[in-house]
């Protein structure tokens, strides 16, 4: 350790290095120790989260979509009700899988397991345990994008060839959802705030364009969904998957990108508040 | 004597208005065992945590390893072991698996850790408990596997927050008798505790602390003789008659120098030879119930510092 030979307290001989308090490179070791955990522990509990839009795509696009018939995109194009909603189940499962790791499992991290004061007593900085937690929840919601993009493909979902590019979509999707979500849990104290997420999480899924386009609503409503992130990601998911695509979809991107770094740089500031005051 | 490893000069952290630590100075000399002593509250833990590096100081100077914590935390956080005051072990992983991935957030290389987790299950008496869950394990393993955690990347100062408290006494000899082979191998402790028998056994050198401030500072043989008698003749009289008679004795016994403290059940009478003193107050014609003559400890110095009032 270069530090140990120091002898001088004065500040001025050493630089300070703010950002090397905050992060010292190693966000994998705490990706690892949520792969251990997992494997021996709730493994099963992760697989089954796969089914889920499964099952929905199977109820609602096989099942209901028989009733709908064909649905008309804003390019005049025609598809079918099940390609019209597998796209919108496919950003949910990546936001699913990010919000479940990074809300409650981060709570009960925080509150109970007192995991993160045990990081945070090593050389680990609070931006290495945010990145490693959000990675690791982005991970999950990748592995359910994945796994449902299979079934899409293997359904003849795909329309596209534009349909290759839903995955780097899905990972930006699960990447911000997993940042936002952190960074909300971090605030959260009881179990009736957090009860609170799901209170916002269900009505998203249901009304975000999924099942049905948005000129339905009124126009302020349609505000409200468009400020939403669910609608930003079906919409940037649906566009690539039917090969509706234009370069108004980047706006989306955008949208996620800020959900990022604003997700990190606040749970990294919550962090620090919290277990290094 | 080497350089100190832990330098604290009018420590204070506020929280708000209040001072949980209120000026604080001491060092710590490498290879010693340093402890803290003092009743709940007293400000123990947050001087910890401000060594430990997760914390910030109100104002004061502190340089540890000779590193201001303010700036270099994680490189200060390299080299300490931190035992905190209640497990906080990751119930999710299997024991040898905590000391590993605990190894990793050092940033160790894989084999490194694994051949220092065998090594520190060893040393932590945990054979064979490598496979079990953390919730399955005894509150005395539990504390062995956290010390064995906290000496994962073999730190020069090893940090324990009242290290035994509410564990049984066969458990707490198994844990002294470990912390002292690691002081032995020349490790640097830094303890706190409210248990005298443990701060007799560990410290080379403590501090009293109460409300923030350090009361007094020695080796626990100084503190004695500074604060207290060579012996205590503790003396009852039955519940009735204790205040009348003790009001007596300390009448008598003050009279020829003696400090004498009236408890509600015993009177303590702080004399360098207890049996005269008993043998003073039989001649005297009192009938004491029972009579003890005993060493002075540190409990008799941290009662006096501390006084007898609970805290709360």
């Amino acid at each position: 350790m270069t530090g140990a030979t120091e002898q001088d307290f004065a500040p001025s001989s050493i630089r300070p290095r703010p950002v090397r308090s905050l992060y010292a490179g190693n966000a994998r070791a705490v990706m690892l120790r949520g792969w251990r955990a997992t494997a021996s522990t709730n493994w099963l509990v992760v697989v089954s989260g796969l089914f889920e839009p499964i099952f929905y795509l199977l109820a609602m696009g096989i099942g209901l979509g028989t009733l709908v018939g064909a649905v008309t995109l804003s390019n005049g194009q025609e598809v079918s009700y099940p390609a019209y909603i597998a796209p919108a189940l496919l950003a949910v499962a990546a936001m699913n899988g990010a919000i479940y790791d990074s809300t409650w499992n981060v709570f009960f991290k925080m509150q109970f397991a007192k995991l993160y004061e045990g990081m945070l007593s090593t050389s680990l900085g609070p931006l290495d345990v945010a990145l490693g937690e959000i990675l690791l929840a982005l991970l999950r919601g990748a592995l359910y994008a994945v796994g449902f993009q299979l079934v899409m493909q293997v359904l003849g979902l795909n329309l596209s060839w534009w349909a290759l590019l839903a995955l780097p979509a899905v990972l930006l999707i699960a990447f911000g959802f997993a940042s936002a979500g952190m960074a909300v849990t971090s605030y959260m104290k009881s179990f009736q705030q957090m009860d609170w997420i799901n209170f916002i999480m269900l009505p998203m899924f249901l009304f975000s364009a999924t099942f049905y386009p948005l000129s339905v609503y009124p126009q302020w409503l349609q505000y409200v969904i468009q400020a939403m992130p669910l609608w930003h990601g079906v919409e940037l998911v649906r566009g690539l998957t039917t090969g509706d695509v234009n370069w108004g979809l980047l706006w989306h991107v955008l949208y996620y990108a800020v959900m990022i770094v604003v997700g990190l740089v606040v749970t990294t500031k919550r962090l620090r508040a919290l277990f290094l005051d | 004597m080497p350089a100190p490893v832990i330098v604290a000069r009018d420590l204070v952290k506020k929280y708000q208005d209040f001072a949980a630590v209120d000026g604080i100075s001491f060092e710590v000399a490498s290879g010693e065992s340093f402890g803290l002593l003092g009743p709940n509250g007293a400000g123990k833990s947050t001087t910890m945590r401000m060594v430990g590096a997760v914390s910030t100081r109100t104002s004061g100077e502190l340089g540890i390893l000779g590193l201001d914590p303010d700036v270099h935390g994680p490189e200060i956080r390299s080299q300490l072991g931190v035992v905190p005051q209640s497990d906080n072990l990751d119930t999710e992983l299997r024991v040898r698996e905590n000391l590993l991935v605990y190894g990793r957030y050092f940033g160790l290389p894989r084999k490194l850790v694994a051949q220092r987790a065998d090594e520190l299950l060893a040393f932590a008496q945990l054979e064979g408990k490598e496979k079990a869950r953390v919730d399955a394990l005894s509150g005395g393993m539990k504390r062995r596997l956290t010390i064995a955690r906290a000496l994962i990347n073999d730190p020069r100062i090893l940090l324990l927050d009242e290290p035994t408290t509410g564990l049984d006494p066969q458990a707490r000899h198994i844990l002294w008798d470990r912390l002292f082979r690691l002081k032995e191998q020349g490790t640097t402790l830094l303890l706190t505790t409210h248990y005298m028998d443990e701060a007799e056994q560990l410290c080379d050198r403590l501090v009293v602390v109460d409300k923030g401030t350090i009361m007094a500072e020695g080796s626990p043989a100084e503190l004695i003789r500074a604060h207290s008698t060579r012996e205590v003749l503790e003396v009852r009289f039955g519940s009735d008659h204790n205040a009348e008679v003790g009001a007596r004795l300390a009448r008598a016994q003050g009279a020829d120098g003696h400090r004498v403290e009236v408890l509600p059940d015993r009177v303590l009478i702080y004399s360098d030879n207890g049996e005269a003193e008993l043998v003073k107050i039989t001649e005297a014609g009192l009938r004491p119930v029972t009579s003890l003559v005993r060493r002075s400890s540190l409990e008799d110095v941290f009662l006096r510092l501390t006084g007898r009032s609970l805290v709360e």
